[in-house]
């Protein structure tokens, strides 16, 4: 889907923001080539070359961060990332794409990789993604639970049942005892986003880290049903993967102290 | 008119069998790449074909969804057509006759949609029709009209994509018609809207037909301005291709079953209509 371009100039802004703590870790891995034990964690000595990782459209902004950090910290190697549906991205590996690491947005996608043995090892959970409903900047309807969103006249958006974000929002609102009917059963979570960025839906039931990334676009409701529908992104080394080495180091990076720090800033929930 | 697509028509016949001696010796550097360029088109419809999950095809097509999603894609896209067609077809004939500064950037701008990601289509659609548009704050608070999210809405979006095929197609033919025999209209007596709706209309049927039937094929296969434009809502808003996207994420076998659907539809409705209208451009 569409992203308007203020979110990424956010996204810029917010890369920018942590240089710091990336040239802190550029600093320290690159005074001592062999013990760079500094950011990746178990970072390897021989660490060079390509890593190719394909990762939940979802994971874009915390894992291009994170990506640079590897960069700096390991000179000489190059993070290519493939961001998308997890669906599309698991039909692609499964297919033979090269890749070496895979992040997936659902527990279900993943399962489809290790159904025809393309992961190493068994896949980690490695963070957590909570819906929110997203509101209209200030939030005019006054919607603070699920049930608010039944109310007549008010336009809802939520993902289609085969994505995963509409699996979890049926989720919640089962758990709830809610029965909705939206206007839209949008084809990704961006889409469901969008149409409350550019107000014509009242409300979406997204991710938390939607939320947080659409910045002052979009307002953002807790509500408790979504303890119910917490979707796990599990991480995996692929069986084929071309640079297993890099690869071992990118994973640990994402489930570092460092990494988990990118994450929750994005609005992800520890694993 | 008539009588003349007759004369041609037999001029055709009549040059057969030189035309059959002239095909026996196909330069090779046009069979090949033509060739070549057949089984590029072909091809994947052929795997489609061959991959298809034939022994559960009747269960996917009974599921009522199908059903309602193809037949709001038939609505939908011939009703596009027909809005099209109502205000391409003038559209088209101010292009080719009318005489008036910046007709290039005119024609220029009819032909942006085609250009344009869809996507982006759907977008421009809503800064301008939405809730919140340019426009349609004031059809919201005038007329109590909100056009996203509604079968109105696929209609639209499907006229913004397709509706450019028929306005040049249309051209095309207007500039190329004698324009001799409006003339003769009108020292007749005929005014011009007279001699273009006697004399023009007739005369450039064939191409107002193709280029109703490209139109038509696009409006059918209409992805990215409709799910941006109207959402996706079954029996709504869900079309054809929509319901294929969606069952592509869990379910490639059922996508391909109802792409196969819609293929068939169209391959039939194209065909019927070929042999009335489309060869006879």
């Amino acid at each position: 889907m569409t992203r308007p371009a203020d979110r990424h100039r956010r996204t810029l802004k917010a890369a920018a923001a942590s240089v710091a703590a990336l040239l802190a870790l550029g600093a320290c891995s690159s005074s001592g080539d062999d013990a760079s034990a500094g950011s990746g964690g178990s970072a390897s000595p021989n660490v060079s070359g390509t890593v190719t990782v394909f990762a939940a459209a979802s994971l874009k902004e915390s894992f291009t961060k994170l990506g640079a950090a590897f960069e700096k910290a390991h000179p000489g190697t190059e993070v290519s990332f493939n961001f998308g549906g997890s669906d599309t991205l698991a039909a692609g590996i499964t297919g033979g794409a090269p890749a070496d690491v895979f992040a997936a947005a659902s527990a279900r996608t993943m399962k489809t990789v290790t159904d025809q043995g393309e992961a190493a090892g068994t896949p980690v959970v490695f963070t957590r993604n909570r819906l929110e409903i997203a509101t209209l900047p200030g939030n005019p309807e006054k919607i603070a639970s699920l049930k608010d969103l039944t109310r007549s006249g008010l336009k809802v958006v939520l993902c289609d049942k085969t994505v995963p974000c509409g699996a979890a929002a049926g989720k919640a609102l089962d758990a709830g005892g809610v029965k909705l009917t939206p206007v839209s059963y949008e084809e990704d979570v961006k889409g469901a986003l969008n149409k409350v960025v550019l107000k014509e839906a009242d409300a979406a039931v997204v991710y938390r880290t939607d939320v947080r990334a659409a910045g002052d676009k979009v307002e953002g409701v807790d509500f408790p049903e979504a303890a119910e529908a917490v979707n796990d992104y599990p991480i995996a080394l692929l069986k084929n993967a071309r640079n297993a080495t890099a690869a071992k180091a990118f994973i640990d990076l994402v489930r570092s102290a460092e990494g988990r720090k990118v994450l929750t800033e994005a609005g992800f929930l520890t694993p | 008119m008539t009588s003349l697509d007759k004369t041609g028509a037999a001029d055709t016949l009549a040059g057969r069998p030189r035309r059959a001696r002239a095909r026996a010796g196909v330069p090779l550097p046009l069979l090949l790449p033509a060739l070549l360029g057949l089984a590029f088109l072909v091809l994947p419809l052929v795997a489609l074909l061959i991959r298809a999950p034939w022994r559960s095809l009747p269960e996917q097509l009974t599921s009522t969804e199908v059903w309602q999603a193809l037949q709001l894609s038939l609505v939908c896209a011939t009703s596009a057509t027909a809005l099209s067609l109502v205000v391409g077809v003038p559209l088209a004939w101010l292009l080719a006759r009318a005489d008036f500064p910046g007709r290039g950037l005119v024609r220029a701008l009819v032909t942006l949609p085609l250009v344009l990601p869809p996507v982006v289509g759907g977008v421009a659609l809503l800064l301008a029709l939405g809730r919140n548009g340019v426009v349609g704050r004031w059809l919201d608070s005038w007329f109590g009209i909100t056009l996203p999210f509604t079968t109105a809405g696929v209609i639209l979006a499907e006229t913004f994509v397709a509706m450019p095929f028929l306005v040049i197609s249309v051209e095309g033919t207007l500039r190329a018609a004698d324009r001799r025999y409006e003339e003769a209209a009108q020292t007749l007596g005929a005014s011009r809207f007279t001699a273009f709706r006697r004399v023009t209309l007739p005369l450039i049927a064939p191409g107002i037909a193709a280029g109703a039937v490209l139109a038509w094929a696009r409006a059918l296969g209409e992805f990215g301005a409709t799910i941006t434009f109207a959402g996706n809502f079954p029996g709504r808003t869900q079309t054809m291709p929509l319901a294929v996207y969606l069952a592509l994420q869990n379910d490639p076998a059922a996508a391909i079953a109802l792409s196969l659907v819609l293929l068939a539809v169209s391959v039939a409705v194209l065909a019927g209509l070929r042999d009335r209208w489309v060869t006879a451009s």
